[in-house]
């Protein structure tokens, strides 16, 4: 078998739907029936797990480092919230697109100043974006509503015909059915060449651009799909709460989102959806211990996750399953190993 | 012009403040290229030890300050030896990530011990009010913040440049390598340099209580202001950081007098566009390290 050959043959095997992926969304799905007193929660893991992935796609595949990933979130927020309010955009998925676009807008024309420089100016370049995002909320009051954030917000009902129940439970479907189709394309994303040739940027942007991938022009692209992912996930935010207020832009939005990746493991667009579930249980039970000092022990599971390795950890968390597959599968395991973290 | 003056001179004693903040991160972040976003838990850590002897052991403004600066310098060093120095050669993520951790932790905790409302520090007499210079309203308590952190920023320029340490952390910055093939016992020149840092952070945290305003939420509100420090200033020199804090201090308070609704968006602006046009800061090496 010929190298290229060789390439193909391992680029498709991953690309095909595996098992476990189709048991993940009916689990998904099902939850809605197993917990129908739940859809606020399930809503806020979703939307967290959509916003995870959009982070996961500049962060796992393309490397690129954000501490400000709450602008695009914030922009698709207001963006939906303010379509919804003056009546321009009345149906939802319209205003979601809308909302996204304008995100992606905004990821497209800052994205030249994040792909110059190092990590250092990355993060730094990102985070100081987003607090400007935010100072200029804050400024122009008069349209963002300022402190109080966007109020009274009404929307229509979903393509004419599912309206918003008090319970959430069409926000909940509603979600999930958003974070579904949004998951496919990214799927799609990443499996294809071009998804193939940001890994290769990842690991080494010098060789990417001696085997002649255009560097540049991919994560300009890459970051501007992102933007877009993470403004559908703003826009749903208001969407389903009805508001939306100055933290959306807030700098712990964007340091809860490293975190959620973080515990799902970057690299494999599963990771954002399970570290959200994981986040959002771990908020709730520091939570119901300690109402006001839960950041605390938020916290601390963020420095033992650094401290123990975060390669390390995977295969400690995966060392179950893998052994599950071995034994009833007879062959060797495959559940999803996150590649970002592959030493 | 009077006003400008006064503003100006408030604008110089911010600086300097920001530089006895920054100046230890200035270190890692710069020389060690270690991304340390808690910096500011450091700076919270002495304010706070400041404010409990003070207010309610009843212990002198000066004989605060001192403690304020050893106990944040120990705990550095605790902090140092326990944990950071595992992560000095792993990826800028990690490090941030860790960092953050850090700071909610120390957030919460501070929040916990001493609740969540501003602290003040209570202040001699000496300190309070202020006096004319030809029409220009100088405030006491600014004037000995200038005096100590000039006094801190001359002693450190020449602890850097004419002690046997000062050459020692400048060979272990420049080639970890080669220094400690020259004898130099690297890990305990950083560990040192660390700590020390933290220790000017405490101290700074102390001092700002009164300028700046001291609650739990300190690192997290101050954390971008250290970092342009860092960044804008570039690393190769003290002078870097020293001129960019008193260009941020000055331009954040001439910023929130002029155009008091413009006055984060002028800063984070020149920010981002310093970091686009000179990646290394603007007194910073040419080179990429």
């Amino acid at each position: 078998m010929t190298a290229p050959d060789d390439v193909g043959f391992h680029a498709r095997r991953h690309a095909r739907w595996h098992w476990a992926e189709i048991v993940f969304w009916i689990a998904a799905l099902g939850s809605a029936f197993i917990f129908p007193s739940r859809y606020l929660i399930m809503t806020d893991i979703v939307r967290l797990g959509l916003f995870a992935i959009s982070l996961d796609l500049i962060l796992g595949y393309a490397g690129i480092v954000s501490l400000g990933h709450a602008a695009f979130f914030g922009v698709g927020a207001y963006g939906a919230g303010l379509l919804a309010l003056h009546g321009i955009i009345d149906e939802p998925v319209l205003a979601l697109v809308a909302a996204g676009l304008g995100a992606a807008v905004l990821g497209f024309l800052t994205s030249f100043l994040v792909i110059r420089g190092v990590d250092l100016t990355r993060l730094m370049v990102t985070l100081g974006i987003a607090l400007l995002l935010e100072a200029l909320a804050e400024r122009y009051s008069d349209i963002t509503g300022g402190t109080d954030g966007l109020q009274g917000i009404e929307l229509q009902p979903i393509l004419g015909s599912f309206t918003f129940d008090m319970f959430g439970k069409t926000g909940f479907f509603y979600s999930l059915a958003v974070t579904f189709l949004m998951f496919l394309v990214a799927r799609r994303i990443v499996h294809s060449p071009f998804g193939l040739s940001l890994r290769a940027i990842r690991n080494n942007p010098l060789r990417a651009a001696a085997i002649g991938v255009p560097v540049n022009r991919r994560l300009v692209a890459i970051y501007t799909v992102a933007a877009f992912y993470a403004g559908v996930a703003g826009a749903l935010f208001t969407q389903t709460t009805a508001l939306a207020s100055l933290d959306v832009f807030s700098f712990e939005r964007s340091a809860d989102l490293m975190l959620v990746l973080v515990i799902g493991g970057s690299g494999y667009l599963y990771g954002g959806l399970i570290g959200a579930v994981v986040f959002r249980m771990l908020q709730e039970i520091f939570s119901t211990i300690t109402p006001q000092y839960w950041q605390f022990w938020i916290g601390a599971v963020l420095v033992v996750i650094v401290m123990v390795g975060r390669a390390r950890l995977h295969r400690w968390v995966l060392w179950l399953p893998n052994l599950v597959i071995t034994q009833l599968g007879g062959r060797k395991a495959a559940v999803a190993v996150p590649d970002g973290d592959a030493p | 012009m009077t006003a400008v003056l006064t503003n100006l001179f408030d604008g110089v004693a911010y600086g300097m403040l920001l530089f006895v903040l920054a100046c230890g991160l200035a270190v890692t972040l710069g020389l060690m290229n270690f991304v340390n976003l808690a910096h500011g838990a450091f700076a919270m850590a002495g304010g706070y030890v400041c404010a409990v002897l003070v207010n309610q052991m009843g212990w002198p403004f000066f004989a605060g300050l001192p403690l304020a600066f050893i106990s944040a310098a120990v705990l550095g060093a605790v902090l140092e030896r326990l944990l950071y120095r595992h992560l000095y050669t792993r990826s800028h993520l990690d490090q941030v990530l860790f960092s953050i951790g850090l700071v909610f932790m120390s957030v919460a905790a501070v929040d916990y011990i001493t609740g969540s409302s501003r602290v003040f520090i209570n202040l001699p007499s000496v300190l309070e009010g202020q006096f004319d210079v030809f029409g220009v309203g100088i405030g006491r308590y600014r004037l000995m913040i200038i005096v100590i952190c000039g006094l801190l920023t001359a002693l450190l320029q020449l602890i850097l440049a004419r002690t046997r340490f000062g050459s020692r952390l400048r060979a272990a910055v420049d080639d970890p390598r080669a220094a400690s093939g020259l004898g130099i016992n690297v890990p305990q020149v950083f560990a040192f340099t660390f700590a020390f840092g933290c220790g000017l952070a405490g101290l700074g945290g102390a001092l700002s209580a009164e300028v700046l305003g001291l609650d739990p939420y300190f690192p997290l509100k101050f954390m971008i202001y250290f970092l342009i420090v860092v960044t804008v200033g570039g690393s190769s020199s003290i002078t870097g950081p020293f001129l960019a804090s008193l260009l941020l201090g000055i331009a954040d308070v001439a910023g929130k007098y002029y155009v008091p609704k413009m006055g984060p968006f002028v800063i984070y602006t020149v920010m981002i566009v310093i970091l686009i046009w000179r990646p290394n800061g603007l007194f910073g090496r040419t080179a990429a390290r």
